[in-house]
Formats: structure tokens, sequence, C-alpha cells
């Protein structure tokens, strides 16, 4: 008798699950943004004031990286795609980019670091290998310690395509796996100098001039710093009427508002 | 009766769908990595240092050496500690301090890995930065932050292998007049050697597989250390970092990479299965 009622319970409460998990998605679809781990801290941010201000949405953002949220898109299992770089040509005919903001690309060395600016030339010929000693750039002699992002990584295509041009990262260059690890790594090595989101560096690192302008708003949105990229919303056709709803919204001026305190540049 | 019959094959067919799930598994990782690997030749893929993933060089013989460096790294380290502990709760500690000390040891495999990790990075790598030189993250750091992570398995598996050591061993030993190191040295240690290298083998099983800690604080460089202070990149972490981004040939050498740890813990895992068979045999005739 006891043993059918355990089996009885035991599947009740399978059932139940079964219901739970089924039910959640017929309810209330959320609106599903995958991508790029930049992007992502900020989407965060921007579902959470969403779904304050709209109780009936729901958004859930989820990270992956660049490449990644663009695929899901394309096979429908975001509805979003998060992207924190330009398009390449394939992708471009494949999706719509709304440009939610932009962001700096940010140099950051160890604040023991007494280097201050680099020109673009410095900063390619250290990332190229060429240039493997601070003494070469006016700093403190010793080895220079490249910490790079993993193949893929939106910021490490930013970064190429910015600053690198042809030259390659060389095979030995420390690769990390996120901006925080990058922030981690820097901030305990002097030697060390890795490039992140403008919008993380936080104040324990220091972020490098380059070709004499400090990495600032201003100057991002003025030209002078060169190292900016876009953060992009991609959406696959026409967006749903729930995604269309958030795009609205972080178009809107108080969420740009919104990622300007949180350190992005707003997208116009 | 009938009760009996139906439950019996209700857990017949959840063995069998576990079963088919892990042969589904195999027969997919391999079907999405061999094509590769067969294109490329075996020798570019496994010998060639080459990753350059976009410009289509796909070679993992620096994350092959990366994989074997760091797991080698850690059983010196796991084995030190690992059956030390073991003869030291088995042979010297009073039982009451071992029945306590055992347990604490295997909790140490209940810590996810990403913890060890985080330690490893936030502790372990300023220190080596500091004392040793070199980036911090490096073959080093992984080794001694994997060797811990091994301590539970092979210290476990050890005690067990020195417990079932027959009594009249130890008490032939010392009413020979051996003291107890000898004893441990002489007897114990050589009637619980297969049990031992199951230990070590299943350690070095975990040590290969593990990805998440290793990631934090092997540096995941794609070159051929140089030196235990360099950095390196071992295959799983080649994996876990780049699957998100991969698509196509890529998508296919990481999964090449998949095949080559499936080759790498299953020899390890059937070498681990006939040593402790062979020790259970060896039992039985005594």
């Amino acid at each position: 008798m006891t043993q059918r009622k355990n089996g009885l319970a035991a599947f009740g409460l399978a059932a139940a699950l079964l219901c739970l998990t089924g039910c959640k998605g017929a309810k209330n679809r959320p609106v599903n943004v995958v991508g790029s781990t930049s992007v992502q801290p900020f989407a965060e941010v921007l579902a959470q004031e969403y779904e304050k201000r709209n109780p009936a949405e729901r958004v859930e953002v989820q990270g992956g990286g660049s490449t990644a949220g663009l695929q899901a898109a394309v096979n429908g299992l975001a509805d979003i795609g998060m992207c924190s770089r330009s398009l390449n040509e394939a992708e471009a005919g494949q999706f719509t980019p709304i440009t939610i903001a932009r962001d700096g690309l940010a140099i950051v060395v160890n604040p023991a670091n007494t280097v201050d600016g680099l020109s673009l030339e410095q900063l390619r010929g250290i990332f190229s290998g060429r240039i493997a000693n601070w003494e070469a750039v006016g700093g403190k002699g010793s080895p220079i310690r490249l910490i790079a992002r993993e193949e893929g990584s939106g910021t490490r295509e930013s970064f190429m395509h910015l600053v690198m041009d042809k030259d390659r990262i060389p095979a030995g260059a420390i690769a990390q796996e996120s901006n925080g690890a990058v922030k981690e790594l820097v901030k305990g090595d002097p030697a060390a100098i890795g490039f992140m989101s403008l919008g993380l560096v936080g104040k324990e690192l220091k972020a490098l001039a380059i070709d004499g302008a400090e990495p600032t708003h201003e100057n991002v949105l003025n030209g002078k710093y060169k190292l900016a990229r876009p953060f992009l919303f991609a959406v696959k056709g026409a967006p749903g009427a729930g995604a269309q709803k958030f795009i609205d919204f972080v178009l809107s001026a108080d969420a740009q508002k919104m990622l300007e305190d949180e350190g992005l540049i707003r997208a116009k | 009766m009938k009760k009996d019959k139906i439950i019996a094959a209700i857990l017949t067919v959840t063995a069998l769908s576990a079963i088919s799930g892990l042969a589904l598994i195999t027969i997919f990782i391999f079907r999405e990595g061999m094509p590769i690997i067969l294109r490329t030749g075996g020798g570019e893929f496994f010998l060639s240092a080459d990753w350059r993933p976009r410009d289509g060089s796909f070679g993992i013989f620096s994350m092959i050496i990366g994989s074997l460096a760091v797991t080698a790294g850690a059983m010196v380290i796991g084995m030190i500690f690992g059956l030390g502990l073991a003869i030291v709760l088995t042979q010297f500690a009073p039982p009451s301090l071992a029945a306590v000390l055992k347990p604490v040891v295997e909790l140490l495999a209940g810590i996810p890995s990403v913890v060890y990790g985080f330690m490893g990075v936030v502790t372990l790598v300023p220190l080596i930065r500091n004392r040793l030189g070199g980036p911090g993250l490096s073959v080093l750091a992984a080794s001694i932050v994997l060797g811990i992570m091994v301590l539970p398995t092979v210290t476990s598996i050890s005690v067990d292998a020195l417990q079932a050591v027959p009594r009249s061993f130890w008490e032939g030993s010392i009413a020979l007049g051996a003291t107890r190191w000898q004893t441990t040295r002489m007897v114990m240690l050589k009637a619980a050697r297969s049990g031992i290298v199951a230990a070590a083998i299943l350690g070095m099983g975990r040590a290969v597989g593990e990805t998440m800690a290793v990631i934090m604080v092997a540096g995941n460089s794609i070159e051929i250390p140089g030196s235990i202070l360099a950095p390196t990149r071992t295959l799983t972490s080649n994996i876990a970092l780049e699957m998100g981004y991969a698509s196509g040939a890529h998508r296919e050498a990481l999964f090449a990479t998949g095949v080559t740890l499936f080759v790498i813990i299953m020899i390890l895992n059937c070498v681990a299965l006939s040593v402790s068979r062979r020790s259970a045999r060896e039992r039985s005739f005594r």
C-alpha cells in the first residue's frame, strides 16, 4: 500500500514539474535576448527596469557571446541577438542591426604602470609582439604581458578590427574569457596590458589615452578617441510585438540615460 | 509477483535508456569530430601547434601538451598529499582522528570547481607572480589547484585499498620486529599497490577532464609551455572557451578536440578498471 502511495506521489511530482515548465511558456512568452557578454550586464539592467514598468512583460537576458547570440537569433531561439561589434558582410544581410549604444574599447594597465598613453601604432606594436618591453614606450623596464580575449569574442574582434589591422596577436598571449577576468588579472599584474569594455573599467585600472585622446565619453562622442564600437541588438526580419516593445523602450530617452549612467555612450 | 515483474521491466527500461543516451552521445561526438581529423590528416591535427581558427589552421598539439603538463603536475601534488594522507589515516592516526579526517577530505569533492578556480585566481596566482615571476597564470597554478581537487579521489580510494589489506599481513610484519613505517613501506603499500595505482588513474581522469578551474588559472595561451611558470591551454579549456562562437570547421575542430579527450579518458578508465579488477582477483586468491 505504502509503495503504491510512493509511486503515486512520484508520478504526481513529475506531472507537476512538467506542468510547471509547460505552463510557464504558455502564460506569458518572455522576450529572449541572447549574446555578447559585454552587452549582457547593460541589457540586464534595462530588462529589470522594463519589467518594473511593464509588469505583464518578461525579458530574459543570456550571455554566450556575440556570434552565439546572432546564431540564436537566426535559429529563432532568441528574439534579439546582442552583438558587441559591427556585423560582418554575411551577417549584415541576415539581420536588421539596431544600435542601442556605443562603447569605448579601453586599453587598460595596472595603476602602478607609469605609461599614461600610447599611439595607435605603439599599441599595434605591443599587441603584435614587436614591442615586448615597457621601456620601449616610456615605462619602467619590464616585459609586457599581453592579456587578450578568447577567439571569437566580440571585444576581441572589435580590437582586431580597430587596432590590429592585418597583424596577429601572438599565440603566447594570455586569453581570458570575460571582461571581469581581464580586469582581475590586470588589477594584480603591473606588467600586464589588456583591452576591455570602457563601461566596465571601474576605478581600479588605468585606461590609457590613445593618440593623445583620453578615453572619455566626450572624446568617443566627438570622435577624438578612435577605439569605439557599437552595441547592437540584431533581429531577424520583423521583430515580434514583445521584442519591438522592448527595443522601443531601450531606445527611449529614459533608457538611453540609464545606459549613460552605467558608463556607455548613447546611440546618437 | 506480478508487481515484481513490472518493477523489473521499468528498471530495465531506465537502465537501457541511460546506456543508449551514453551511446548516442558517443556517436554524436565522433560523427561531428571525426571528419575534420580525417580531412586534415590526423598528423596535422594532432601534431601541429598552430591553432588559428580564423585562418583555418587547427592543430591541437600545444593543448595536448598543456593537458599532459597540467595533469602530470596535478598528479605529483595529488599523489604526494593524497597517498601521504591515506597512509597516515590508515596506519598512524588513531581511529577516532581518522574517522573525522576522512569525511573531511571527502567533503572537498563537494566544493564546486569554480570556487577552486576563483580561490586560485585571487590567492595562488598573485603569490606565484610575486614570488616566482611570470604571469602567475601558469602550469604550476593549474597543477596546484587540480592537485587539491583530486585529493579526495586519490585519498579515499587509497584508504580503501590499504584497509583491504588483510590484518594478518600487518600483524605478521609487526611480529617479525618491523617498525610501523617499515611495515607500511614494505608490506602494506606493496599489498595495496594495484588499488593505489587505480586511485592515481582515476585522479588523473578527473584532472584531465576538469575545465572551469583550469580556464581560470591556466592563462589559456595557445603555446607549448616553456616552463611551469608559463601559461598554457588544455583540451577542455579550448572547447569551453571557444564553443560559444564556433561554427563550421571551427566547430568540428572543437568536437575533434572532444574526441581526443574522450579517447584519453576512456584509455585511463579502462586501465583503472583492469588494474582494480586485478587487485580484486589477487585478494580473492589469498
